[in-house]
């Protein structure tokens, strides 16, 4: 398998603190890879470089070979690279279908075959097509921002914590739609604090601890390591 | 075209007469919306708060007046400073070129003005680009603030005496082709067809189309975008600034041709009349109608300049009914009222009129057929 994302040594910091400082993992193509960790650990500040929203101090972010380390967030997007942001943000005032479009900005193609798609994975966003985008359920709205981000048709889906705020059975859900996503061949790049879902669906998983990346492994290695287990998982013995 | 019925029609009622305040309504009204519908373009869709709309209308009634002026005006109009520093007039250029009078004269004219509106949209707009540099990098409360700054600034340097030569000072510009030089006279100077009230209505009607086209296009959706979330319309790819620079420019724009339709109304274009009271009565109409509601923006248009214009007019002044002397009525009472009936609109339909909806013809005359099917 080929790189698709490669960071190295990244450091991110707010006027002065330092909220990711150095880290350096990669994605493959065709993987599903999960950073996990607490909250204020840098897994959030990592995607929003990523993705550019965010100007790094240090490192280096390769995509598909080309360095686009603090390039502007547009020419991100149009290389293929498309970030669920964190607490879905959907547009409020927008209809569920404008929505949609939005997501496919930058494209010029016709978006009908992609609307269909989306509406497959996500029935229920079919029935709502012309209701404004702040009306849906939390989990209508997370299942919208997915969709939202799928219209620009990106090489690498990078989601910041798609189960926050949402009921256990919503949650399971969307992690059944990040699996399939992954096997219509879109690679993900996963931010979760729910780590026991984030592992159960990962290929990799990198731990993120103030900032560095402390452990790494495949999903099911960290599923069974003892540290993660009482860290994240909430329980320290095998059940 | 209600201008022309007192000709074929005889006795017909004061109010269909050429003089009546209806037309006055009508021709200000049809200036006014254009200019609310631009900044809700910026406010209501893009999301920035912005209160240059009145400096953008007055680089546009400038703009115009300035080219509009026919070289054998001059003279006495900038008769303070001794002619004008500025020789060049397009009804003169087209005057070279189609004639005089007749129906060469019309169509010159008619381009002349054209050229002289599209060129005061221009002028704000560049205006707009070069201010919007600075400026739009500015958040809400701060980008108004900056915005209000630069319409003032502009008032003043266009009243400075300086410059008098060019923008005759502090005194008014006249002089120019106005509505009612669109009336169509015979040789005798009496009236034939009275375009007057059709002329700003056209060109108002064709901006506001284009401005309704923009919002529905992919752009107007990136535009509402911002406006709803910024980090996630950045997120999908949308650059802000640029995007943020197109609204803004294409607004005053169209404040700007508002501007120069404002200076043909009045017929005279003097720094003076583009206060901030200006910009504060067009974001009264804007919030009134319904922010981010064109069809609101138009119908607000119309009940505001009504109201101010005509249909409160009579508490400015005595009135009996019958013997009875109605107590409290004097000049200015009508802005007491007039106030009031603003503060309940805010209050009662707190989106204003029409929220962020749009009149849709379609709809409502389905609803009509639907009702009346109910009742067979």
């Amino acid at each position: 398998m080929s790189e698709l994302l490669r960071i190295e040594d990244l450091k991110v910091s707010y006027g002065g603190i330092e909220a990711v400082r150095g880290i350096s993992f990669d994605v493959k193509e065709g993987e599903i890879v999960t950073l996990i960790g607490a909250n204020g650990a840098g897994k959030s500040s990592t995607l929003r470089t990523i993705s550019g929203l965010e100007k790094p101090v240090g490192g280096k972010v390769t995509f598909n070979g080309e360095d686009i380390t603090g390039a502007n967030a547009a020419d991100i997007v149009a290389k293929g690279l498309m970030m669920v942001p964190e607490g879905r943000r959907i547009f409020p005032n927008l209809s569920v279908i404008e929505n949609l479009r939005i997501g496919a900005y930058l494209r010029k193609d016709s978006l009908d075959e992609d609307i269909e798609k989306v509406y497959e994975y996500f029935p229920r966003l079919k029935e709502r097509s012309w209701q404004a985008g702040g009306t849906l359920s939390g989990g209508e709205q997370q299942m919208l921002a997915v969709g939202r981000a799928l219209m620009g048709r990106p090489k690498l889906l990078m989601m910041d914590e798609p189960s926050l705020g949402l009921a256990p059975i919503v949650v399971q859900g969307i992690f059944e739609i990040i699996r399939q996503i992954h096997d219509a061949g879109t690679t993900v790049l996963l931010v979760e604090q729910n780590a026991n879902m984030a592992l159960h669906v990962a290929d990799r998983a990198y731990v993120i601890e103030n900032g560095k990346i402390t452990m790494e492994g495949t999903g099911k290695e960290l599923l069974e390591d003892e540290k993660v287990r009482a860290a994240y998982l909430g329980s320290t013995s095998g059940n | 075209m209600l201008e022309n019925l007192s000709a074929f029609i005889p006795n017909l009622p004061q109010v269909f007469q050429p003089t009546s305040p209806l037309f006055t309504v009508l021709k200000k009204a049809a200036v006014y919306s254009l200019v609310a519908v631009s900044m809700n373009l910026l406010n209501g869709f893009t999301g920035l708060f912005s209160l240059g709309q009145a400096g953008f209308m007055l680089l546009g009634a400038y703009t115009y007046a300035i080219l509009m002026v026919p070289a054998s005006q001059k003279e006495q109009v900038y008769y303070l400073f001794g002619g004008c520093a500025f020789d060049f007039s397009l009804p003169d250029a087209f005057a070279a070129i189609f004639g005089e009078g007749g129906a060469g004269g019309a169509v010159g004219m008619i381009l002349s003005c054209l050229i002289a509106l599209i060129l005061a949209g221009c002028v704000a707009g560049f205006f707009a680009y070069l201010i919007g540099i600075p400026v739009l990098r500015l958040k809400s409360d701060y980008l108004a603030i900056a915005t209000l700054g630069f319409a003032e600034i502009l008032r003043a340097i266009f009243q400075w005496q300086k410059l008098g030569p060019v923008t005759n000072g502090a005194n008014m510009i006249k002089g120019f082709t106005t509505f009612s030089s669109f009336n169509i006279t015979n040789a005798s100077g009496a009236t034939l067809l009275r375009l007057s009230t059709f002329v700003p209505f056209l060109v108002s009607s064709v901006c506001i189309l284009l401005i309704v086209l923009l919002i529905n296009s992919s752009y107007g959706r990136a535009f509402k975008s911002i406006r709803d979330d910024e980090i996630a319309a950045e997120a999908m790819g949308i650059n802000l600034f640029k995007h943020k620079m197109m609204s803004f420019v294409i607004s005053s724009f169209f404040a700007g041709v508002g501007g120069a339709l404002f200076a043909m109304y009045v017929a005279n274009a003097q720094a003076k009349a583009f206060t901030s009271v200006m910009t504060y009565e067009i974001l009264l109409i804007v919030v009134i109608g319904g922010i981010g509601s064109v069809s609101g923006s138009v119908l607000a248009t119309f009940l505001y300049v009504a109201c101010s214009e005509w249909w409160l007019r009579f508490l400015d002044s005595e009135q009996y009914i019958g013997a009875f002397k109605v107590p409290l009525l004097r000049n200015g009472f009508r802005m007491v009222i007039f106030s009031i009936v603003i503060m309940v609109i805010v209050l009662f339909f707190s989106q204003g009129i029409m929220g962020d909806k749009e009149i849709n013809l379609g709809a409502l005359i389905g609803k009509i057929r639907a009702k009346r099917e109910r009742k067979q």
